[in-house]
């Protein structure tokens, strides 16, 4: 038997077994084994100017090789809007399932410049991201406001049938919100609710400590700046060491660069995603919550059937619908979640493999700064 | 060359010592003590080891050392003690004089003084140095028998020289100027230096918790837990790192701080200069205005105002042996002055040329020990690069095997 618990690291001694290259590919392919037939790319920001607003679009590639699409390839403009009716029409149309979370849609204006490349990049990428989870979801890539997103030239023409248009999914079903209390979570949500709390605990901790390392990180670059160019002064009032201070100031900056590019990459890459996934919990916990209101009308229906003490034993159609409801939800559900879980284990080990690897380079950088200037301080001056 | 104390003699301060005793006003007073052991060295490495000689001396008592050397060898550049109180301290750091830290410090610092004097061509053959070292008792009143704080010029009189002096060498006015420039540009180096210490130690201990953060977050992870745990470790390891790489960096501030202290030696050099340049001035100006004044008793001719002139204009000229008397006494004092004014060319001739010798020597110790340390800081930089990329290799490792 070849199966190993997944995400267990493989003896990477014998590369050729066959198990190691089994569990490889359970770990890197998402889609359990199947090739990918669509890709999805966010790219090419671009600002627009118009009378009543200025706004950016992004462009979205398609290429695919699935019947549900006409052309092979795709390639539209959309706006923050857009995205943002698409998540609604997925909540919509698969409330059960995990709909993955957008950017922030309000930016408090003044604070944040939402046409700097900074701002309009991390967007991007994050809008990238959630066109990507969508794709690489078995239910909601199938989902028909998805392929019209990807594919319709005029998407506003679409948003205005939208209303008299019926899906195939689960549309027609409408979930009663409120109204029923849930005595108790079955075990295994009720798990991953708490799980989901403790999360979102930590990810804000780590979020706190990662913005302070950046402060410091920035009043200590404040410091090297005024400290370098000391050196630079005392270099002009020595002869003999006029060129090795002159050497250790220039290092100095270098070493100042680098830690400015530190800086920069962990804000524009390391914090963006840790808030998003602090905001995907937060969606998970309303799905959760979700789930329970209809598992809490099933229940209620049942006990209502109980007290009736009818003799007849035949359940009731509409008591019935509630149960297939609740084991759809949570079936949905907990695939979602083993998913989420896959996800988010290689979405984070890739952010802090990325995080040390950054760290690394910096202090690559200053290595290189640092042995560079040895040989200039040995030199011996040449005799008069 | 002769040969230096330093190759005769090992010496070493080698502990420091907590004291209490009472002072000159019958106080009690708590101070450090330092114990100074001497050896003589064999010169040809003979089975036995010499005897070790030890005493102990006070921070006071090498400053009253100094004292002596700077008053008696006007022309050399003294070597400066490490500092009386804490300065430039960044905030971990105490700056208590009785912090062990500190007192290990200076420690160093007053070992290296004594081995800076015990090289020094001139400084090494002082009698009053080797007693320091091989004396115990009566040292201080021995030193103070000897009148060297009579012979201190006083601060007043170097100031005024250096406001009216006329000519003084142009060099030692560019070697006044670079060391004035000199203190001002290293005080400025240690004071950021010690900022940036600061705020390195701020980066590397906030890192520690992401320690914490990561080990508790671990236990509610399964395939994630062992990755995130192992990866905090690293981080907890990151953040004690920086202890030991800023004990390191201070020993560069004390190699430059030398140097600060240094420069004010250096101008005590430029400034004896001025003033024995200003009294030779001074000496000639005297000179001539006697000779002048003779030349008017002898011709009866009044060119320069003088009281003596006016009262006998007002109360009747003088009698003839009497100005006899006063052109008699004139021609001595002018005699005087002129074998004065010729030593004090001599003087000021040799000072200039023995002080410049020194102040050579000493710009080839500055260069070389100052190109020493900054090898010594950028090996330290290096190895701190190194240690990063270690820690966030390891926690790479563990993050990849999440």
């Amino acid at each position: 038997d070849l199966s190993l618990p997944s995400g267990t690291p493989v003896d990477t001694s014998s590369p050729a077994s066959s198990s190691s290259l089994l569990n490889r590919l359970q770990l890197d392919d998402d889609l359990d084994g199947e090739t990918r037939d669509l890709f999805v790319t966010v790219d090419d920001p671009k600002k627009h100017v118009c009378t009543m607003e200025t706004y950016i679009t992004y462009r979205v590639t398609t290429k695919t090789t699935r019947a549900e699409f006409d052309l092979p390839e795709y390639s539209v403009r959309r706006r923050y809007q857009d995205f943002d009716w698409l998540r609604n029409k997925l909540e919509e149309s698969q409330p059960t399932h995990l709909i993955p979370p957008l950017p922030e849609k309000f930016v408090v204006k003044g604070v944040v410049d939402r046409f700097s490349e900074e701002f309009v990049e991390t967007r991007r990428k994050a809008l990238d991201k959630f066109l990507k989870r969508i794709t690489d979801h078995p239910v909601l890539s199938f989902n028909e406001h998805f392929n019209v997103f990807l594919t319709a030239k005029d998407l506003n023409a679409y948003k205005k049938q939208g209303m008299a248009l019926l899906s195939k999914m689960g549309e027609s079903v409408k979930y009663v919100t409120g109204g029923y209390k849930l005595r108790s979570r079955t075990l295994e949500f009720a798990a991953i609710g708490e799980y989901l709390d403790t999360f979102s605990l930590k990810l804000g901790t780590i979020d706190r400590i990662a913005q302070r390392i950046i402060k410091e990180q920035l009043e200590y670059l404040v410091e090297l700046r005024e400290y370098g160019p000391v050196y630079s002064t005392w270099g002009g009032l020595e002869v003999e060491l006029s060129e090795p201070l002159e050497g250790v100031s220039a290092c100095i900056g270098n070493c100042c660069t680098a830690l400015e590019e530190l800086s920069e990459d962990m804000t524009e890459d390391f914090l963006p995603v840790l808030r998003e996934y602090i905001l995907y919990s937060e969606l998970m916990k309303n799905v959760l919550k979700k789930r329970d209101q209809v598992q809490a009308e099933y229940e209620a229906k049942l006990e209502a059937v109980a007290l009736k003490k009818e003799d007849r034993p035949k359940v009731p159609t509409d008591v019935e619908k509630c149960q297939d409801r609740v084991e759809c939800f949570n079936a949905d559900l907990k695939a979602d979640l083993e998913r989420w879980q896959n996800n988010k284990r290689q979405d984070f080990r890739q952010l802090l493999m990325g995080m040390a690897d950054k760290n690394i380079q910096y202090y690559e950088k200053c290595l290189t700064a640092w042995e560079s200037i040895i040989p200039l301080l040995q030199d011996k001056p040449e005799t008069k | 060359m002769e040969d230096c104390l330093i190759k005769k003699m090992e010496i070493t301060v080698s502990e420091a010592e907590k004291r209490t005793g009472r002072n000159a006003m019958n106080m009690q007073e708590t101070y450090t003590a330092y114990l100074i052991e001497t050896r003589a060295v064999e010169s040809q490495g003979e089975g036995q080891c010499a005897p070790v000689d030890s005493l102990w001396r006070r921070y006071s008592e090498f400053e009253l050392l100094r004292n002596y050397l700077t008053v008696t060898y006007p022309h050399i550049v003294v070597p400066p003690l490490p500092e009386k109180r804490a300065d430039f301290v960044w905030h971990k750091l105490s700056a208590d004089n009785m912090d062990p830290d500190f007192v290990e410090r200076r420690r160093i610092g007053l070992e290296n003084f004594l081995l800076r004097v015990a090289s020094h061509p001139v400084l090494c053959l002082d009698k009053m140095f080797y007693s320091f070292l091989t004396q115990e008792g009566g040292w201080k009143e021995m030193v103070n028998e000897t009148g060297f704080q009579l012979k201190a010029d006083s601060r007043l009189k170097a100031l005024n020289a250096t406001f009216r002096v006329k000519n003084p060498d142009k060099r030692f006015t560019e070697l006044k100027h670079y060391s004035d420039e000199l203190q001002s540009v290293i005080s400025h180096l240690l004071r950021v230096r010690a900022r940036v210490a600061d705020r390195l130690y701020g980066v590397y201990k906030v890192h520690g918790n992401y320690g914490r953060v990561f080990s508790e977050w671990s236990a509610i992870e399964k395939e994630m837990g062992d990755g995130l745990q192992s990866a905090g470790h690293h981080m907890d390891v990151y953040a004690a790192s920086i202890d030991d790489i800023l004990e390191e960096e201070e020993h560069y501030a004390d190699q430059l701080k030398e140097y600060l202290f240094y420069a004010e030696a250096l101008r005590a050099v430029c400034r004896k200069h001025e003033l024995m340049q200003y009294e030779l001035e001074m000496a000639a100006q005297d000179l001539t205005s006697k000779k002048q004044q003779c030349e008017e008793l002898a011709t009866g001719t009044v060119r320069t105002f003088s009281l003596k002139g006016m009262t006998s204009k007002l109360f009747g000229q003088e009698t003839p042996e009497q100005r006899e008397a006063k052109i008699r006494i004139l021609e001595e004092q002018i005699q005087e002055g002129e074998q004065q004014l010729k030593s004090k060319n001599l003087e000021g001739r040799d000072f200039v040329k023995s002080a410049w010798a020194d102040i050579e020597r000493f710009k080839e110790q500055k260069n070389h020990d100052l190109k020493e340390a900054l090898i010594s800081y950028a090996v330290m930089q290096i190895s701190m690069c190194k240690k990063g990329i270690q820690v966030w290799t390891n926690a790479k490792e563990c993050f990849s095997k999440m």
